[in-house]
């Protein structure tokens, strides 16, 4: 039976639904849950990562330091892991995160930037530290192109690559052929993470797994940024009823996914209209608010702004075009 | 008599500033020196009749005293085993990496190190579209408790060196925001967006202070703006200073000249433009030594 490594995203995918505001006191409370049931590797920190709190992004109210700390104190089993974004994030930034006690770095960066990662997984990889390249918004790019990208991550020493579909717009039969090519042409380990977007998010994280992912992440109750990513509690029984080894106490996570209700999660994610919408259209999920607003500013059916938005293939940070747009489709 | 001049590094740096200087009368490009004969840049420079070499930091060693100064486009790490070389020979540099082994320089902000220094850095692209208008805002607020600015770049803008160097860049930007500013907490950060059509280079400016006032600020950031753009013409505000809730906010946008890479290419404009007003700035002062 093959043993997959999950990586339990909640405490840093998550925040992203809150605006990066989950306590301290709630990451020592999942920490000791996820220690307890045998979580691998828990992902801690502000929705984009280390040293991503800024007031583009959202401020949090811990630091890095803070969070790292109290997680690291509460797990003894499980690794501790950080999402880090060059860019955002130096190596000064990933030395500290290594005196706070990380164990599990993932080097993030966008689907076509593998590159800009070099310093940082070159860095961890000859400091013999588990380091991970992350391939974001990935369904913007052909299977060839994902793979041409996890090579360059792999030629720098990342001990796997995980594949983030950002936007929630695979269907199972995409994510078995970018896996199955991965596999196949990769010497390291493969990862998928999914969102909820088209409702596939448990259905793909399977498919994943079939077509040879080594790793896969997941979130109680599927917390984590707009409509979600795989849901832990389903995902373990799935895996399970599947064949695959993953080593996590079910009984005592589905406990739990009633817990967290009262002290983590306000309201658990759903898949709203808006999200299968930019799912479908391979849009930045942060792109909800000011599609919302500029809609409503011009009197336009927000499904036909984003069905352009779409077409025009926008990406995070070129909000400035939503206007423009918008302003033509008025016309 | 003309500024002699090499350029070292035949990135998209080196090769757009080569665009720059040619346009100056008073320059004498007398060497374009890069690492690889098959570049783009060495490339397009022999089309321009330069005088071109693959042996980099060498043909400055094996050519002592051939320049008055010489623009280091290449990256951090080389640059700070280029300086004593350069300085040993006398040779003026103007660093365009994020390596601050010199004194750093914003037109128009620190002018009076320009003659002074023997090597000069122009910190980032970055630093080159914020500075000017955080050094002004610096000077009219009361106390400005934390600062954060945002670059948008083109990927296609990024070259190799700008990628392995990102660290370089976001504490580069940084150092030089607290000097210009007074300010410590600072944060930096930079996107590649690979969007086609690629996207114009923008900075968007946050600023947390007390008591902002904001018809003083705005005016004194428009006229600031219309000195940057004698020297970089395109640089144009896009979000006018607003307030909310304490934060002051604005954005501006920074399209090139197509010198060498097209109009989107901000990035590389801002801080070559800068590098070729500091050059203008001591030619005038050279000029008017010898009268």
């Amino acid at each position: 039976m093959k043993n997959i490594i999950i990586t339990d995203s909640t405490l840093r995918d998550g925040n992203h639904s809150v605006k990066h505001t989950i306590s301290l006191d709630s990451i020592k409370r999942y920490c000791n849950f996820a220690d307890r049931v045998g979580i691998p590797i828990v992902e801690v920190g502000h929705g984009n990562g280390l040293s991503a709190s800024s007031l583009l992004i959202g401020k949090c109210p811990y630091s890095d330091e803070e969070m790292l700390k109290v997680a690291k104190e509460n797990l003894k089993n499980s690794k501790l892991g950080i999402h880090s974004i060059p860019g955002i994030a130096t190596v000064d930034d990933i030395k500290h995160s290594i005196d706070y006690g990380v164990d599990v770095f993932r080097i993030a960066t966008h689907c076509t930037e593998a590159t800009l990662s070099k310093s940082h997984i070159e860095f961890l990889s000859k400091s013999n530290k588990e380091v991970y390249g992350v391939l974001m918004m990935s369904a913007l790019v052909s299977p060839t192109q994902l793979l041409e990208q996890s090579k360059i991550m792999e030629s720098y020493g990342a001990k796997g690559v995980i594949i983030m579909d950002s936007t929630g717009t695979y269907l199972p039969m995409d994510v078995e052929e970018r896996i199955f090519l991965l596999k196949k042409e990769l010497n390291i380990l493969v990862g998928f993470h999914a969102h909820n977007n088209l409702g596939c998010a448990v259905a793909n994280s399977l498919i994943a797994v079939q077509s040879g992912a080594d790793m896969v992440d997941a979130c109680i109750r599927g917390f984590g940024a707009g409509a979600g990513n795989a849901p832990l509690e389903i995902l373990i029984p799935v895996l399970n009823k599947s064949g695959y080894d993953i080593g996590i106490d079910f009984k005592e996570t589905i406990k739990e996914s009633d817990n967290v209700m009262d002290y983590l999660i306000p309201s658990a994610p759903i898949v709203s209209p808006i999200n299968i919408l930019t799912g479908l259209s391979k849009l930045f999920s942060g792109f909800e608010k000011p599609i919302m607003k500029i809609s409503r500013l011009y009197n336009l059916e927000y499904s036909s702004l984003i069905f352009e938005l779409g077409n025009r293939k926008l990406v995070a940070g070129q909000e400035d075009l939503i206007i423009e747009i918008a302003e033509k489709l008025k016309k | 008599m003309k500024f002699k001049v090499g350029i070292l590094g035949t990135g998209n740096i080196g090769t757009d500033l080569l665009f720059k200087i040619l346009k100056l009368d008073f320059i004498e490009v007398i060497i374009f020196a890069g690492r690889r004969y098959d570049s783009d840049g060495i490339k397009i420079a022999k089309s321009k009749n330069i005088t071109v070499t693959d042996k980099g930091i060498q043909y400055f060693i094996d050519n002592p005293k051939c320049c008055d100064l010489v623009y280091d486009c290449t990256n951090s790490e080389d640059a700070k085993k280029h300086a004593p070389i350069l300085k040993s020979q006398g040779i003026k540099v103007i660093d365009l990496t994020p390596a601050k082994i010199g004194s750093m320089c914003v037109p128009y902000v620190n002018n009076e190190i320009i003659l002074k220094e023997d090597n000069i850095n122009m910190i980032t692209c970055g630093g080159q579209s914020s500075i000017p208008l955080l050094h002004v805002l610096s000077n009219h607020c009361d106390n400005i408790e934390y600062i954060e600015i945002v670059s948008q770049i083109a990927s296609k803008s990024a070259g190799m060196a700008t990628r392995i160097n990102v660290d370089d860049y976001i504490k580069t930007t940084k150092k030089a925001i607290t000097q210009f500013t007074n300010c410590k907490n600072v944060k930096v950060i930079l996107n590649l967006n690979p969007a086609e059509p690629c996207v114009d280079m923008q900075t968007t400016i946050f600023i947390k202070s007390k008591n902002l006032n904001l018809s003083l600020l705005t005016d004194k950031v428009i006229d600031k703006i219309e000195q940057i753009k004698k020297y970089t013409p395109y640089y144009e505000l896009i979000i006018p200073p607003k307030e909310e809730d304490g934060i002051l906010i604005m954005g501006i946008k920074v399209r090139g000249n197509g010198d060498y890479l097209p109009e989107y290419a901000g990035n590389l404009d801002i801080i070559n433009s800068a590098a070729i007003e500091v050059t203008k700035i001591l030619n005038k002062n050279e000029k008017h030594y010898n009268n």
